[in-house]
């Protein structure tokens, strides 16, 4: 084979790859959106289901998601933003201590989500729960049992390495300059993070938050027996009611409910107000991003 | 406590500095705290890795325990044979019925039948590491290849506006929930893929190991595309220098000096596709089947945890089980985790430090 007509061809080839990978997303969200827009719409989204669950709207998912998603953000933003500072301006790149802590955020990262579900289950409901209930409620269920609260603490560990990540990216991007000129100024080391280093990196903090937040409105495998439920009748209102959920709702539906083919608009509606509120919140985030390493050059 | 380290730090500078830092450095209370509690926050990451070791192992150790008391406490179990297949029915002795019951797990564990509900249960692993295996080398075999060839296209042959697109476009496929993947495979690929391959079974492990391919997609290409990336331009230079074309420089040049890193990448992208549990669960069909041909259902360890634990009773045997799979998926994802860390990443930084 000419040489030229083999480079070509193989040139194309990875070309093609690109291009499927491409038609691929192009074709989940035209088929989304071609299925959900016509059912979209404000009834849909501020409505109870109704005739069980085959008609009406997903307003208990939504705001259940909201309020899963903001407990989770909570809980992990902190413990994400302390760490993030430690492995930038505390810890010593070899040394021992700094290399776990990095190993063990790598593996909360790449730990399948299942097993946080199980973790959730075995330790804050299990542990945690039912302990709390024996000293505190002398025995009465009330925290031994699946709940938004630790439905949005498990969410949260899932979430705590792109918290983390995020936010040491952006805290690397200031300028030695900047911490030197602070110290040089005779401010210490904390004042100089806590007047310098954070509010420089007040746009990667959100940054992480919103990253947290798509992720964890997206996860459902943590929360499977951790909190989620099938249908309540009522919102949440406490932080040991349980709730419902975008993404569990589509699993659900798709799959246990008795009549998968009436209801199959609502899943397609569903299933793309979970698309689109997962891409606005990774676009802004794409952006943030962005602006963060435009500043970083 | 607080002067001595001082001391050693600044020993080796001049003796106006050393005044100076001993004048500035002077102890706060606020900073030393500070440090302290990020220090202890820190460590907490740590912490929770080894809760979820020690919770999740907890809860499956029972399996194993259970059996033990069963062989000591009864008798009348003496005559069972544990290592053959067709073991009593459990409505053999009805008075110990449910001892008998509890007394199974870990017996059956290599049975070849996962039917936990039934009035004999069976824990048969088998089917199930099968299942998965078939799942995840069907998912592999679709998306390292592509995401790899798309790699090499966006870090060799694209345009840098191009590339500015691609990178993106492929990353967003990162960002879509594991459960809209699967609601696509269950609702449209399975009926395209039917209509093509005309198999039986709606929902299979080729149906769901393509959607898997796609949640691994953007793994593999990612670290795909750092890794050749971070291959040194003189490489390159010296290769198209030499005449050879960009494709061969991509071919013979780039990739064989990224190819611990793209190990590093699909090893990731199987740690991905093992414990991928929402997609397994709407597209795979769920039976546990133990049968080489791609069409037909299977049922992988992380779906039948997602599945099931809803339903069982909290310090059941069959909950152990489920506690005793999610423990296996760990320690292989941990493994995973830890060879792609330490084993390839040395490979890495050794190659380019002995060239360069």
């Amino acid at each position: 084979m000419n040489r030229n007509r083999k480079d070509i061809i193989i040139e194309s080839l990875t070309g093609i790859s690109v291009l499927l990978i491409i038609f691929i997303i192009i074709s989940i969200l035209a088929i989304t959106i071609k299925g959900g827009w016509p059912n979209l719409s404000w009834k849909f989204l501020v409505e109870f289901p109704k005739d069980g669950m085959t008609k009406g709207g997903i307003f208990p998912a939504i705001v259940g998601t909201a309020l899963m998603t903001l407990i989770m953000a909570v809980a992990a933003v902190p413990f994400g933003v302390i760490t993030a500072i430690y492995l930038a301006e505390y810890a010593r790149e070899n040394s021992v201590f700094a290399k776990t802590i990095r190993f063990a955020v790598k593996t909360l990262a790449v730990v399948p989500s299942i097993i946080f579900g199980l973790f959730g289950l075995g330790f804050f409901i299990g542990f945690i729960g039912q302990n709390m209930d024996k000293i505190f409620n002398g025995g009465v269920m009330k925290w031994g049992q699946p709940s938004i609260l630790w439905a949005s603490l498990t969410m949260a560990l899932l979430t705590l390495p792109v918290v983390i990540v995020s936010v040491e990216e952006a805290i690397r991007t200031i300028p030695v300059e900047m911490r030197e000129a602070s110290l040089a100024l005779g401010a210490t080391k904390w004042q100089t993070i806590r007047r310098v280093v954070l509010p420089g990196s007040v746009t990667g903090i959100l940054t992480g938050t919103i990253l947290a937040i798509s992720r964890g409105a997206g996860e459902v495998a943590p929360i499977l027996f951790t909190g989620a439920a099938y249908y309540l009748a009522d919102l949440p209102h406490s932080l040991s009611d349980q709730f419902m959920s975008l993404g569990y709702h589509i699993y659900i539906m798709s799959t246990q409910s008795a009549n998968v083919d009436a209801t199959l608009p609502i899943q397609f509606a569903t299933t793309l107000v979970l698309l689109l509120l997962t891409f606005s919140l990774n676009a802004v985030a794409v952006v943030l991003r962005y602006r963060i390493r435009k500043k970083a050059k | 406590m607080f002067k001595a380290p001082v001391m050693v730090k600044y020993m080796k500078k001049n003796k106006t500095q050393e005044i100076i830092s001993f004048a500035i450095k002077k102890f706060r209370f606020s900073d030393w705290f500070a440090e302290r509690f990020i220090k202890v926050v820190a460590f907490m990451s740590i912490t929770f890795v080894a809760l979820i070791f020690i919770f999740v192992f907890r809860e499956a150790f029972p399996v194993f325990r259970m059996d033990v008391k069963q062989k000591i406490g009864s008798v009348d179990l003496v005559q069972e044979k544990y290592g053959e297949e067709e073991a009593t029915p459990a409505t053999a002795n009805p008075v110990s019925g449910s001892a008998i019951k509890v007394s199974k797990p870990s017996s059956t564990l290599l049975s070849n039948v996962w039917m936990p509900v039934s009035d004999n249960p069976r824990y048969g692993l088998i089917p199930l590491f099968f299942g998965t295996l078939k799942v995840t080398l069907i998912a592999l075999l679709f998306a390292a290849p592509i995401a790899i060839l798309a790699a090499i296209y966006t870090s060799m042959f694209a345009k840098p506006w191009i590339r500015e697109i691609i990178k993106p476009a492929i990353e967003l496929l990162a960002g879509f929930p594991s459960v809209v993947v699967g609601f696509f495979a269950l609702m449209v690929l399975a009926t395209v893929f039917q209509d093509i391959f005309g198999y039986a079974s709606r929902l299979n492990s080729f149906v769901g190991g393509f959607a898997m391919s796609l949640a691994a997609i953007p793994v593999i290409y990612t670290i795909t595309e750092d890794a050749l990336t971070a291959v040194p331009k003189t490489y390159i230079e010296a290769s198209l220098g030499l005449g050879a074309s960009r494709r061969q420089t991509a071919f013979h040049v780039v990739l064989p000096a990224a190819v611990p890193g793209i190990f590093a990448a699909v090893i990731l992208g199987l740690g991905r596709i093992f414990g991928e549990t929402m997609i397994a669960l709407m597209a795979t069909g769920n039976a546990a089947l133990t049968s080489i041909n791609p069409f037909e259902s299977v049922r992988t360890l992380s779906a039948t945890i997602g599945a099931e634990m809803a339903e069982v009773v909290f310090g059941d045997t069959h909950y152990s089980v489920l506690f005793l799979i999610g423990s296996l998926l760990f320690i292989f994802t941990f493994a995973l985790n830890a060879i792609s860390e330490f084993y390839f990443k040395n490979l890495v930084i050794r190659k380019y430090q002995s060239k360069k």
